[in-house]
């Protein structure tokens, strides 16, 4: 596609480059013909403030030597690389391209030191130091954005670190999360569910079912609106991972806590995407990934 | 030379110069703005500056030869690791947040190069640069080679014969030879030197190190054998600036041009005092060793690299003809102009422009030892985690969290202990109990810190890490405070 209707500007950027490559050899041509007068004492002639003379100290010729290969190397490198208008340079190059090449490079010099854990059981990838620190750099480089750099997560984005999932948080379930990507979609519930009074009434029933304060006359009076949002999340609340609904009888609140935040989620609902990493990394980096973050909820209980 | 008009007018014209006296003759004539290079065959010299002159070129060559081959307990003593990002030096061990010190460094030779040479002029290139270092090794290998001035120019101007050709083919080889010498030492400052011999034995070094031991070796051979007196010439940025540290008190190499004019070669046995001559006895030998290829006759020039060769070689003149010594010498201007003897112009070193250089370069050395010596065995950054300002976890505390990145500068394993101050209620949770980084090792670690929901208004609120280190042996405490801020979200 091109920006402009008419390469004009390739042609003026190509005319710039090179009339500024012919305007040098020019200069140097004649510079080298033109001469200075010179006094008997080595001076041009030229003085200033009565006694600062200027001395002629020629320059040696291989300066001009420099200069013509300067001039050499600019045209060659116009041959070979993009500089010229539009054209893309005999070599092909690009920023892209090299960017590629050198991410190929640097994953086939890793190669045997993945390969090593390729074949290891998650658990044992977990054990292992050497793993778990690849394991720590990729987490920071493609998922501390949003899980926050000790997978803790923060509003709206998950705890890696607890035993709750959304999806699941066997080593496969983890995986596929992080090849295939997830789609969480709340919907609006509020007509579903009633009145505002109604979804406060809800709401309260919600907040009992983790046993957080709440109103216990209100959550009698919810508990029966709950059908329409036991669809996903079960009579029990106890969520569904095959579709990734959360479970909300633990006192894990991706999306907030309290009463307020459960209004606005049945009123507004929420889609909540995790991108598919599947093009950025290599299987065997994607192994790697899966087993840190397993690592993480399954390590010996910290302080 | 001096009119009322002179010195009154604010604009500076260019004016022909007034053809002089003795200039009568001829205007001049026209010449080339490029100039074919004319090879200069310095003949060799013998004097106390040349002694100095030898000294320093022992002393440079022997520590950069020499150094990467000493060790310090398991490792090489002078090593600057580029890919573990360590730099090695004795006992200490930097790390690239620690560059403050190469500034530290950078800002003592620029001054004491400054000092240097707003008392002795260009000290620093007639002895110490690698320049002139070079140059004069690889001219003593010419000379060892195909003889001195003379013989050399003699050389030069024969035709190929057998005996120019072998003499050349040495020579070269003895140059490559030293040029790759040099830069597989420069090459061993960054890498193991003792690995990359047998590398370069073997013939398996990597294509960067091959690539900088010929690049920096290509450059030596270069510069020493072909360039030398170019390089001052033409490309030296220092020798172009130097100029506005010189004054009047500056030590130059001077002809004495009272004494020595007008000169003229005359019999062994004529009296001075006789003769309507000046001391010089114009041997023009002065011009032969000069390595520049300039006239010091013909006053301070910018070529000049104050080498004092020039001197060496005219006090021997002045020995073998029985006239004092001194004809050209190291002195100042006004020393010159006021025929200060060397007590007095000795005097004059101190100015104020030498006490501040002093002064300042005091300071700043004071400052870099000082702080290399308190410096401790350990760093830490902390780096607030770059996604998650806050957040309520359970339990109704806010939390936020940080990265600190713990780096070991000593050659031995240390254990942390993080604590942190600065808010009603603070507590430091980390994910392990033992924070421990091995030798020269470092490693980043995650810290929380958590207050109670609603103890503090919304807003930032500075907090400070204290980060304990202990080693093995419960050896040495030392303690770090690092600062930071605690967010608390509306
Ligand atoms: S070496 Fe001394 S005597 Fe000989 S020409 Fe030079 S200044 Fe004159
Ligand atoms: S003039 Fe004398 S001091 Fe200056 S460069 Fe030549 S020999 Fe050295």
């Amino acid at each position: 596609m091109s920006d402009f209707t008419s390469n004009f500007w390739s042609l003026y950027v190509a005319g710039i480059a090179l009339v500024g490559i012919v305007a040098c050899l020019l200069l140097l041509y004649f510079s080298g013909k033109a001469k200075a007068m010179t006094a008997h004492d080595n001076t041009t002639g030229h003085v200033w403030d009565g006694d600062l003379r200027e001395m002629n100290n020629p320059l040696p010729r291989w300066w001009v030597g420099l200069f013509l290969i300067t001039i050499a190397f600019a045209l060659g490198y116009l041959v070979l690389y993009p500089g010229l208008g539009n054209s893309a340079g005999k070599l092909g190059w690009s920023s892209a391209g090299q960017y590629d090449a050198e991410v190929a490079k640097a994953n086939q010099a890793l190669e045997p030191l993945y390969a090593k854990f390729a074949g290891m059981p998650p658990e044992d990838v977990a054990k292992d130091p050497q793993a778990m620190a690849i394991g720590d750099r990729l987490f920071m480089n493609n998922c501390a954005q949003c899980h926050g750099s000790d997978a803790r997560g923060g509003k709206g984005f998950p705890n890696l670190t607890d035993k709750d999932w959304l999806h699941g948080g066997t080593h496969e379930k983890i995986k596929e999360t992080l090849v295939k990507g997830r789609i969480g979609n709340m919907p609006p519930m509020a007509a579903a569910v009633g009145s505002a009074d109604d979804v406060r009434n809800v709401a309260h029933y919600v907040l009992s079912l983790s046993n957080s304060p709440h109103d216990a006359l209100r959550a009698s009076l919810g508990k029966p609106k709950f059908v329409a949002c036991a669809a996903c999340h079960g009579p029990d609340g106890k969520g569904n991972q095959t579709i990734g609904a959360p479970n909300l009888t633990d006192d894990i609140w991706l999306h907030g806590w309290g009463e307020n935040a459960i209004i606005a989620m049945v009123n507004n609902g929420k889609v909540n995407q995790m991108p598919a990493q599947a093009g950025k990394l290599t299987e065997a980096q994607l192994h790697v990934l899966a087993s840190y973050v397993w690592g993480l909820s399954n390590q010996p209980a910290a302080k | 030379m001096e009119s009322a008009d002179q010195t009154t007018r604010k604009v500076i014209p260019i004016v022909p110069a007034p053809v002089g006296a003795e200039d009568t003759s001829e205007e001049g004539a026209w010449g080339e703005l490029y100039a074919a290079h004319q090879k200069i065959y310095p003949r060799s010299v013998q004097g106390i500056f040349a002694k100095w002159r030898w000294g320093f070129v022992f002393l440079t060559q022997i520590i950069f030869y020499c150094l990467p081959w000493l060790e310090w307990g398991q490792r090489q003593a002078v090593l600057f690791d580029l890919g573990v990002r360590r730099f090695y030096i004795f006992g200490i061990v930097l790390y690239p947040q620690d560059f403050i010190y190469l500034t530290g460094l950078l800002v003592i030779s620029a001054f004491s190069l400054f000092l240097f040479t707003a008392i002795a002029g260009r000290l620093w290139c007639g002895y110490a640069c690698p320049q002139t270092v070079y140059s004069e090794i690889f001219m003593w290998i010419e000379r060892k080679v195909e003889g001195d001035r003379t013989a050399r120019m003699r050389l030069d101007s024969q035709d190929m014969s057998l005996e120019k050709l072998v003499k050349k083919w040495y020579k070269h080889f003895l140059w490559i030879g030293l040029s790759i010498w040099t830069g597989f030492t420069f090459v061993g400052y960054f890498t193991p030197i003792r690995e990359l011999g047998m590398e370069f034995f073997l013939g398996n070094m990597s294509s960067w190190e091959v690539f900088w031991v010929f690049f920096y070796g290509f450059a030596t051979y270069g510069n020493a054998g072909f360039m030398r007196e170019q390089v001052c010439k033409y490309m030296c940025p220092y020798a172009r600036f130097q100029s506005a540290m010189f004054d009047k008190d500056t030590l130059i190499v001077t002809y004495d041009a009272e004494r020595g004019e007008p000169r003229g070669a005359r019999s062994k046995k004529a009296d001075l005092a006789t003769l309507s001559l000046g001391a010089c006895v114009d041997c023009t030998l002065c011009v032969q060793v000069c390595p520049t290829g300039i006239d010091i006759r013909n006053g301070l020039q910018y070529e000049c690299i104050g080498c004092g060769a020039c001197a060496d070689v005219c006090d021997t003149v002045m020995d073998k003809v029985g006239y004092p010594r001194g004809l050209v010498k190291y002195s100042t201007q006004h020393a010159m102009q006021n025929k200060w003897t060397a007590s007095q112009t000795l005097k004059h070193i101190f100015r104020p422009r030498v006490l501040i250089y002093t002064g300042i370069l005091l300071l700043v050395v004071a400052l870099l030892f000082g702080s290399l010596l308190t410096r401790k065995s350990f760093k830490v950054d902390v780096v607030r985690d770059r996604a998650t300002l806050a957040r309520i976890v359970s339990g109704g505390n806010i939390e936020n969290v940080y990265r600190l990145q713990i780096m070991n500068a000593a050659e031995k394993r240390q254990h942390f202990k993080v604590t942190a101050e600065g808010m009603y209620e603070l507590k430091v949770l980390t994910d392990s109990e033992d924070l421990t980084v091995e030798s020269t090792q470092s490693r980043w670690v995650s810290v929380r810190l958590q207050v109670p929901y609603d103890s503090a208004v919304p807003g930032s609120y500075p907090v400070r890490f204290t980060i304990e280190a202990s080693d093995d042996n419960e050896t040495g405490h030392t303690l770090l405070e690092e600062k930071s801020v605690f967010l608390i979200p509306r």
